[in-house]
Formats: C-alpha cells, sequence, structure tokens
C-alpha cells in the first residue's frame, strides 16, 4: 500500500523575525503514509504543515512534490558565509601580507561562484513556481483548525466552485461529485444550507470534502478536532479513517492520541521547531526515546 | 390657526404659485444626476485603488501604485470639498466650457461636480472597503489559496462579497453624506436644489419657506437611500443565521 516518496522535505527552515519557528526539519513522505504529528502548542507543527503548500513561505531547505522541486533555497547559508568571507578579506587587505591576502580572496572566489550558480538555479525554480503554485495547491487539500468554509455559499457552492471555477470539472459534474461525496458523510440533505446553520463537526466534514472534491494526492489536517466539542470529534475522526482506509496520503497535525496510535502508520514528535522522534505507533506510545516525548506523552496520555 | 393658513399662504407662494415648484425640480433633477454619477463614479475608483492596497505588494509596480494611492487618499481626506471643488472647476472647466450633452444646461459644471464629488468620495469609498475586507478573517483567503484559487479569483469570488456586505451601512453613510454634501455645488454657480432657494427668494421675497421646502427635499432624498440600503441588508444576510 505504501508507494513512492511523494514530499521530500529536506532541512526546511522558517523564521519569522528572529523567531526561528522551524530548524532544519526533514521528512519523507510516501504515497499512502498516514502520518500523525505531534507536539506541544507553539512547536511548529502548522507552520511546518502550512510550509508544505506554501501557505508560508519557509526561509530555507528544500521541497520535492512527485520528484519536482516546488521550493528551494539553499543559498542563504552561502550567503552567510560570503559576507564572513568578505570581512575577512578586507581584514586581510589591511594586514598586508600577499600569502593570506591571496588565501582570503581565493575563498572568497570560490564561494561567490557556488552562490551565483545555486542562486541561479533556485531562481529559476522559483519562476517555475510562480506559474505552478496554483496547480501545486491544487494538489494538496487542507482542512483547518477553524473549518473556513466560506459563510456567503451554501455547502454546495462551497463544494463545487474551486472545480468549476478551475476548469477541473463541469459544473453538471462537480454537482454530481459533490452530492455523492455529501451522501459519504451522511449529509446531502445540507447541500443546499448555509454554513451557519451547521454544527462544528458537521462544518468541519464538509470542510473535509471541500478540499477532497478537487481530487488531490495529499490531504494536510491542521489539528481538525481541536476547535470541536467533545461529542462532535468522533463524526470528524471517523471520516479521516475512512480516508485514510482509502489509501490517502495524509499528514495530521493532532492533540487527538487514539488516531494516531490506531489510524496512523508513523507518528512525528515535533518539539522547539525539530523532529525529535519518529517512529512506527506501537513503538513510539509503548516504549519512547526522547525525553521530551516522555515527558509530553505522560502529560497528555494520564 | 392664522399660524396654519399664513404658512399655508407662505408655502403656496413659493412652491406652487407661478409654476415655482418646477424650478424646485429642475434644482432636484442636477443633484441627483450629479449625487449619483459622483456616486458611481467614487464606488468604481473606492474599488480599484482597494484592490491596488490590499493586493500582495510583490513586485515594484505594486508598490509604485500603492504609494499613489496612498497619497490620493491622504491628499483627498486631507483637504475640504469645496477647496477641491473650486480647483477641479478651474482646472477642468477651461477644457470642456462648451461642452453640452442632452441639451442640459450647464452639464459642464454638472460634469466638473461629477467628477470631483466622485474623486471625494473614492477616497472614503476606499477607506470603507478597505476596512470591510480586513474584518473579512484571513483564514477566508487561505481557504480559497489552498484550494488553488488564484489570489484575484479568492478575492472576487470569496473575500469581497464578505467585505461588501460588512460594509453596507457604512457604504450608506457614504451615500448619504455625499447626496448632501453637493449642496456646495453652487458655489462654483452650478444650479443645484440648494441654490434654488436665491432664485425663489428673489421672486418671492421669501428666504424661510424655501430653506424648509429644500430641506424637507433632501430629507426624502435620504429616506428612499435608507430603504435602498434596507432592502439590500435584508438580502445580503441570507447566509447569516
Amino acid at each position: 500500500m505504501i508507494g513512492n516518496p511523494i514530499i521530500s522535505v529536506k532541512d526546511l527552515s522558517k523564521k519569522f523575525g528572529d523567531l526561528e519557528v522551524l530548524k532544519s526539519v526533514s521528512l519523507s513522505v510516501r504515497k499512502g503514509d498516514v502520518i500523525a504529528v505531534i507536539g506541544p502548542s507553539g512547536c511548529g507543527k502548522s507552520t511546518f504543515l502550512r510550509c508544505l503548500n506554501l501557505l508560508e513561505t519557509p526561509t530555507a531547505g528544500e521541497i520535492l512534490f512527485e520528484d519536482k522541486y516546488v521550493f528551494k533555497n539553499e543559498s542563504v547559508y552561502l550567503k552567510e558565509r560570503l559576507t564572513v568571507l568578505k570581512k575577512e578579506l578586507k581584514a586581510a587587505k589591511k594586514g598586508n601580507d600577499e600569502n593570506e591576502i591571496s588565501l582570503a580572496q581565493a575563498n572568497y572566489d570560490e564561494v561567490k561562484t557556488q552562490y551565483a550558480a545555486l542562486a541561479g538555479e533556485e531562481k529559476e525554480i522559483k519562476k517555475q513556481l510562480q506559474k505552478s503554485l496554483n496547480l501545486h495547491r491544487q494538489k494538496i487539500g487542507m482542512v483547518f483548525q477553524q473549518f473556513n468554509l466560506f459563510p456567503h455559499l451554501t455547502v454546495l457552492q462551497n463544494i463545487t466552485l474551486a472545480p468549476v471555477k478551475l476548469k477541473k470539472m463541469s459544473e453538471e459534474e462537480a454537482t454530481a461529485k459533490a452530492i455523492e461525496l455529501l451522501k459519504k458523510i451522511g449529509l446531502e440533505d445540507k447541500a443546499n444550507a448555509y454554513p451557519s446553520t451547521l454544527s462544528g463537526g458537521q462544518k468541519q466534514r464538509i470542510a473535509i470534502v471541500r478540499a477532497l472534491a478537487m481530487n488531490p494526492d495529499v490531504m494536510l489536517f491542521d489539528e481538525p478536532t481541536s476547535a470541536l466539542d467533545p461529542e462532535m470529534v468522533g463524526e470528524v475522526l471517523k471520516v479521516m479513517t475512512e480516508l485514510a482506509k482509502e489509501g490517502m496520503t495524509m499528514i495530521v497535525v493532532t492533540h487527538e492520541m487514539g488516531f494516531a496510535k490506531e489510524v496512523a502508520n508513523r507518528v512525528i514528535f515535533m518539539s522547539d521547531g525539530v523532529i525529535k522522534e519518529e517512529n512506527e505507533p506501537e513503538e513510539f506510545f509503548s516504549n519512547p526515546k526522547d525525553e521530551r516525548l516522555k515527558e509530553f506523552l505522560s502529560k497528555v496520555l494520564s | 390657526m392664522k399660524f396654519f393658513t399664513d404658512l399655508w399662504a407662505n408655502f403656496y407662494k413659493c412652491f406652487l404659485q407661478y409654476d415655482m415648484w418646477k424650478m424646485y425640480l429642475q434644482g432636484l433633477r442636477n443633484t441627483v444626476i450629479i449625487a449619483v454619477g459622483a456616486c458611481l463614479f467614487g464606488l468604481i475608483i473606492g474599488i480599484i485603488v482597494t484592490c491596488i492596497r490590499v493586493a500582495p505588494k510583490n513586485n515594484i509596480i505594486m508598490k509604485f501604485l500603492d504609494g499613489v494611492c496612498k497619497v490620493y487618499v491622504t491628499v483627498i481626506r486631507g483637504t475640504p470639498v469645496v477647496l477641491q471643488l473650486f480647483i477641479c472647476y478651474f482646472v477642468l472647466l477651461t477644457g470642456i466650457r462648451n461642452v453640452n450633452f442632452f441639451g442640459i444646461k450647464d452639464t459642464a459644471g454638472i460634469l466638473v461636480a461629477i467628477v470631483t464629488f466622485g474623486i471625494n468620495s473614492g477616497a472614503y469609498m476606499t477607506e470603507i472597503l478597505r476596512g470591510g475586507i480586513n474584518a473579512v478573517d484571513a483564514g477566508q483567503m487561505e481557504a480559497g489559496r489552498s484550494l488553488g484559487l488564484s489570489w484575484i479569483s479568492t478575492f472576487l469570488r470569496i473575500v469581497l462579497p464578505q467585505a461588501l456586505k460588512s460594509a453596507i451601512p457604512t457604504m450608506f453613510n457614504e451615500f448619504i453624506t455625499l447626496v448632501k454634501e453637493t449642496s456646495v455645488a453652487g458655489y462654483v454657480g452650478i444650479v443645484d436644489l440648494t441654490k434654488i432657494q436665491s432664485y425663489v427668494t428673489v421672486q418671492t421675497m421669501e428666504l424661510f419657506m424655501p430653506l424648509l421646502i429644500i430641506a424637507a427635499i433632501y430629507l426624502i432624498l435620504v429616506l428612499g437611500l435608507q430603504q435602498i440600503q434596507k432592502r439590500i441588508e435584508r438580502r445580503l444576510t441570507r447566509g447569516d443565521r
């Protein structure tokens, strides 16, 4: 069931000003993987997820999606190194030592050519992405904590808007598909209702359907049950579990340890912007190795 | 009792006698033309400028346009409308003095008024719309973008409809202000509703009654606008229950 890598993330970093939210995160997601990402609040889980469909632009690192670069920025490091070397060169020139000057110059020139080559390549990737960014996002469905349904549109319009507007389907096809998906989650009678008349659980299930209507290759869930009343968590998790069984590739940021244990095939623990531990669920929960994870699990499982 | 008969006699003299009401009607027509024209012109300017202000500024052209728009809003909001009218009158009118559309007397003056009040209202409209857009949850834009919709489609299909809805009361506030603001058009010799007072006074030697009549007409106009606002609001609240 598990296939080839679909997303490869390497050394991904994200800074908000001086605050480093993600520090060199690497992860390979294979087709059919259901990955649960857990960790304390503010550890960068959501930011990581949002970087994958480029709702946030990472500061450095690379993201490969279906063997194509969607983001690459390694040159920032070379640029930093370049400024250091430039300072050294200046200092050497003050010293009048011929050897030192030529050595510093050679160092500087070498890094400079490397930087120029890399920056050129990255610029090309960036240019490509500008054209294909929306296409990239069409292949990645996202479900938000706050549902973010469009309140001025009916449930049906919410679901069909994107596929029709982006010419993936005709109006009739999209409607048929939407009804089919709504039937699956038992909400076909709500097709013409406005989101404000629905419960939180219903809203979130429809948000999932809205993302599915685009036929995505990967689904990202950003704490999908955190804003729900406890009694509604189950119905949303059920939909997600079914989706996982159908073989959808999913990355789920969650606080639902039950879901992580039962449904996911890999569990990741993030803390302070790094992946501290990654394992199969069984091993992950019964035999955690990282100290921080042990502490975290003892708190959430007790 | 005498008070009322006097009042009626006065009203008759200032409104009905010698078809005096036709003069009010002419003034009203000009006021309505100016107000409607300026409203539409202002709304168009407002929407365009707002789009530029809230669009992502990822290249130099957008940054430049944004700067221009900022200056526009600051200057227009920072100077009195009467002054703007004078300036426009002297700058624009020299070019179009002899234009005469649809056989309306002082077309040129009316055009100048529409342009001036439109430009003025556009600045306020920009800030109103921008406020409405900022009030829309950022998650709406993110949801649209995450589905693969472009910024502009998400903006037009998802953000703007919600922004307009929440901005409707303030927008109508601006329309109402605009209708009454057109009364300064008389300063540059445009015969609008307020200006009619002087004509009536000259003919009847009455000062107070024409003022009252004109005030009543403005009030009726504004009441009409309020009704339109109510209708639109009722229509837009479909999704809110």
